[in-house]
């Protein structure tokens, strides 16, 4: 079996696995990871969203060889309640969620978004969330958040 | 502290009635902890902070002292299905009582113990205190005191003025979980040994499978079974990644039957009518003197069957020991799931123990249950090892029930002076409840696959009583003189049908707001005057005034912009709620804004009912302008995201909401307050944009095209 090698929340990572198999396949089901959520297997809803490199992609639809060399981020690797990221500060503040569970996409591309757009409008956050998909209605709160995470940040 | 005489048992709150024991409901934990054990479930409505609260105000100690249980046959008290939004009305209540109860019951013991008198005590934080710097706790003394007694209602609780935590928004307690991405979901199960299994369905509705190849799947690395009892199929392997191997190669041996046939897609209100059915007259009003019509004014209404579409696939886990059987579940009643089992099983119910975890947002009776028997019978093949089943998004999107599609026809007479003087109402619909656990026969649906089935269930409604199903918010709540109100309800189910949100409430709550603004455009009076000349319940009429009020009614006319108001009180007993819509465009419009006001009695959390009321706005407008399950005479074929697309982030209106707080009022839940108002505000706005009623959910391009044609 070829080896894949990447960065993984920081750290380096060899995956022995057929380099076709889905990411997110790697992250669950072989390193135990839970917070990428499977929601519909064909990158429509952005339940699995993790950051390659600077940009958010959907972890279901992205073969494993394509991440070779590049940092992989999962919301596991953003912030802890010890250390946590002004995105996750601002969604409890804003309580941003009803279900929660595709939060970790969310979260993800939030992340993504703050990184290349530090101080986006509303409408830039409406747009760089597009492809996620909430069913609750919490879309209000989740922009009130991101837009919260982006003054605290510029605030430092 | 206020005694009162024991009351009848028939006084207490009905969840405490049929578990009247106070150890059910609670118990004092060796570590400072109190373990609060309600029979209702989480699911993404914030229900469990909510009781935490009430539980916590009610014994005065910190809620984070408060652990909540998840609830379990094992343990939990049976409050049969988290629905309908009456768990604050249900197991709020109780926990209240049950909680009021056992603080009295202990400083009763500390007075005893202390030798003080009992209203010298006082409770901070679980530390029970009184003169002379006496103190002992809740925690010191729970050996002593035995819980496992039956609640008498003897023991008022507290005043609104005493309450600290119940009324003020404290933060829901799963959501840090939530953000650390903390396993909470059932999905993120990780047990010792654990396999996984997917099923085998069919592409065609209710084909049967008449062959099945085996020997692609025996090559699969990692397989562990192949499990086939007549029409159910599925596998069982080491690895999700291999089940699913497994399950392609299961599904190229596999020869099925045409199945049965489906209706015209475009054609539903013929096809729904002509169906035989079941009629029931729901409600009656006779006019003291009637008056005599000058006119009638006949209006149909149509919605779509409604997909749940939750974002995550269905999931469930089952491990056997011997002839026992243990499962894990999101399912919304894990007693009603228990029954199920058990007759499929064809063991005592004793047998089963199921257990509930969070799964993505429920918005009724989706597939949780499906799923749950799907697991047990593929763990059946696992000699002990317990197995996690998830259901593909197709799966999700086509298998589970959806929201029955409805036509309503209403009637008007009016008199010369165009007055409401009569009013007819009629609904021909599927049933919309066919939950597990209330029939002789199991509701689930592997049960309708195997060798020896269980016959397929047709879905019935609730009586009126509990709010009613196709007929739910049919009941018009102005002052007509008299009307008639009668639901036809189909005795056949082409297509699998059950709860989803408000019922029959968003179909009638859309058709009766929408015929109102209709007469009352045409007598050029302001909807909302019109309302509120009609209607008698101050309630009804405040949150209708100060929905008007803060949305500005009515905005100057400009090009483009439509205004329309609403108004509901779910299931006519629970959640007051009226809306203004703001919407904008053409052919494609879009809504911009919506303003809604609520009246829930007392909200206990009051963000959490804000939540719930912009979420409920939110999903109420995907439903009106996107949402509707396709299918041609085979097969659904709405199974993705992008077939069966629902409301983005760049569509969603602002919301705002504004709670009107009555705290001496019993409170009620808010999950489906908005989708029967938000719906016809929409409609409304849309006449009020383009001049063109648009009577057929969802409201496409198409279809405003087509009424515009019409008109």
């Amino acid at each position: 079996m070829p080896s894949v090698r990447f960065r993984l929340n920081g750290a380096e990572t060899d995956i022995d696995a057929d380099p076709d198999r889905p990411l997110l396949d790697i992250l669950r089901g072989q390193l135990g990871m839970t917070g990428p959520h499977f929601g519909c297997g064909a990158g429509e809803c952005g339940a699995c969203n993790v950051i390659v490199d600077d940009r958010a992609v959907s972890a279901c639809d992205t073969p494993l060889w394509s991440v070779t060399g590049k940092d992989v981020t999962t919301i596991e690797g953003l912030g802890t309640s010890e250390r946590p990221h002004p995105l996750q500060r601002a969604f409890i503040a804003e309580q941003a969620l009803q279900c929660g569970y595709c939060v970790s996409g969310i979260l993800m591309s939030a992340a993504a978004l703050l990184k290349r757009n530090p101080s986006p409008t509303s409408r830039e956050v409406k747009e760089a969330l597009d492809r996620n998909l909430c069913r609750c209605g919490s879309h209000n709160r989740i922009v009130r958040a991101v837009l919260r995470a982006a003054e605290e940040m510029a605030a430092g | 502290m206020n005694q009162q005489p024991a009351p009848s048992p028939s006084a207490l709150p009905a969840s405490l009635a049929a578990n009247p024991k106070l150890s059910t409901w609670l118990k004092f934990s060796s570590d400072g902890k109190v373990a609060i054990s309600p029979g209702k479930v989480e699911i993404g409505q914030g229900i469990v902070t909510a009781l935490a609260q009430i539980a916590a105000d009610e014994l005065d100690i910190d809620l984070s002292r408060v652990q909540m249980i998840r609830a379990s046959t094992a343990v939990s008290p049976n409050e049969g299905v988290t629905s309908g939004s009456l768990s604050i009305q249900q197991s709020g209540r109780a926990l209240r009582h049950v909680c009021a109860e056992v603080r009295r019951i202990f400083l009763e013991q500390a007075a005893e113990r202390l030798g003080i008198d009992i209203d010298a005590l006082d409770i901070e934080d679980g530390t029970i205190s009184g003169p002379g710097n006496v103190r002992t706790s809740y925690w010191e003394l729970a050996q002593e005191v035995s819980l496992d007694r039956d609640a008498t209602l003897s023991v008022t609780p507290k005043t609104v003025a005493r309450r600290l935590l119940a009324g003020n928004s404290i933060p829901r307690i799963d959501i840090p979980d939530k953000v650390f991405a903390r396993p909470r979901f059932i999905h993120d199960q990780a047990l010792v040994g654990m396999l996984h299994g997917r099923v085998l369905r069919p592409e065609n509705t209710r084909a049967k499978l008449v062959g099945l190849r085996e020997d692609n799947v025996r090559a699969v690395v990692g397989l562990v079974a192949v499990v086939r009892d007549g029409s159910f199929a599925g596998v069982v392997a080491e690895t999700e990644h291999a089940a699913e191997a497994a399950l392609n190669a299961l599904r190229k041996g596999a020869t099925w039957s045409d199945g049965e046939p489906l209706p015209d897609e475009d054609d539903l209100a013929s096809f729904l009518k002509a169906q035989p059915s079941e009629s029931t007259v729901i409600g009656e009003k006779t006019a003291a003197s009637p008056g005599t019509a000058a006119r009638t004014i006949r209006r149909q209404y149509t919605r779509p069957y409604i997909a749940h579409a939750s974002i995550a696939p269905s999931c469930a886990v089952a491990q056997w020991a011997g002839d026992r059987v243990h499962v894990w579940t999101h399912s919304q009643g894990v007693y009603l799931l228990r029954t199920d089992l058990a007759l499929v099983l064809k063991l005592p119910v004793e047998n089963i123990t199921i257990e509930h975890m969070e799964g993505a947002g429920c918005y009724g009776h989706n597939a949780a249950d499906d799923v749950a028997l799907d697991a047990v019978l593929l763990a059946k093949s696992a000699g002990g090892r317990p197995v996690r089943v998830q259901w593909s998004r197709q799966g999700e999107m086509s298998d589970a029930p959806f929201g029955a599609a409805m036509v309503i026809e209403i009637e008007a007479d009016l008199d010369e002076r165009g007055e409401i003087i009569d009013w007819r109402h009629s609904i021909w619909s599927n049933g919309h409840a066919a939950r597990p656990g209330r029939a002789a026969q199991p509701a689930l649906l592997a049960a309708f696959e195997l060798e020896n089935p269980f016959p397929r269930i047709v879905s019935t409604n609730p009586p009126q009583a509990n709010g009613g199903g196709g007929d739910r918010n049919s009941i018009p709540l102005y002052d007509f003189p008299s009307w008639h109100i009668g639901s036809h309800r189909l005795t056949t189910m082409p297509i699998r049908t059950s709860a989803l949100r408000t019922l029959g409430g968003q179909g009638n709550v859309f058709a009766i707001e929408s015929m109102l603004d209709e007469i009352a455009v045409e007598r050029g009076e302001d909807p909302v005057a019109f309302r509120l000349r009609h209607l008698r319940d101050e309630r009804a009429k405040d949150v209708i005034r100060a929905a008007a009020l803060r949305a500005g009614w009515k905005p100057e006319k400009r090009p483009g912009i439509g205004h329309g108001v609403s108004f509901g009180r779910y299931k006519n007993t629970g959640a007051y709620c009226a809306a203004v819509a703001e919407i904008e465009g053409a052919e494609d419009i879009s809504v911009r804004k919506l303003t809604l006001a609520v009246d829930v009695g007392e909200a206990i959390n009051p963000d959490g009912v804000i939540n719930q009321i912009e979420g409920g706005a939110i999903q109420a407008t995907s439903w009106v302008l996107k949402e509707r399950v396709r299918f041609d005479r085979r097969r659904i074929t709405s199974t993705s995201w992008s077939e069966y697309p629902i409301l983005r982030f760049s569509e969603v209106p602002e919301v705002e909401v504004e709670v009107i707080q009555r705290p001496d009022m019993d409170p009620v839940g808010a999950g489906e307050a908005a989708h029967g108002p938000v719906t016809a505000a929409i409609a409304n706005a849309v006449f009020d944009a383009l001049g063109v009623r648009v009577r057929d959910l969802p409201i496409t391009r198409d279809r405003i095209i087509a009424a515009m044609e019409l008109t």
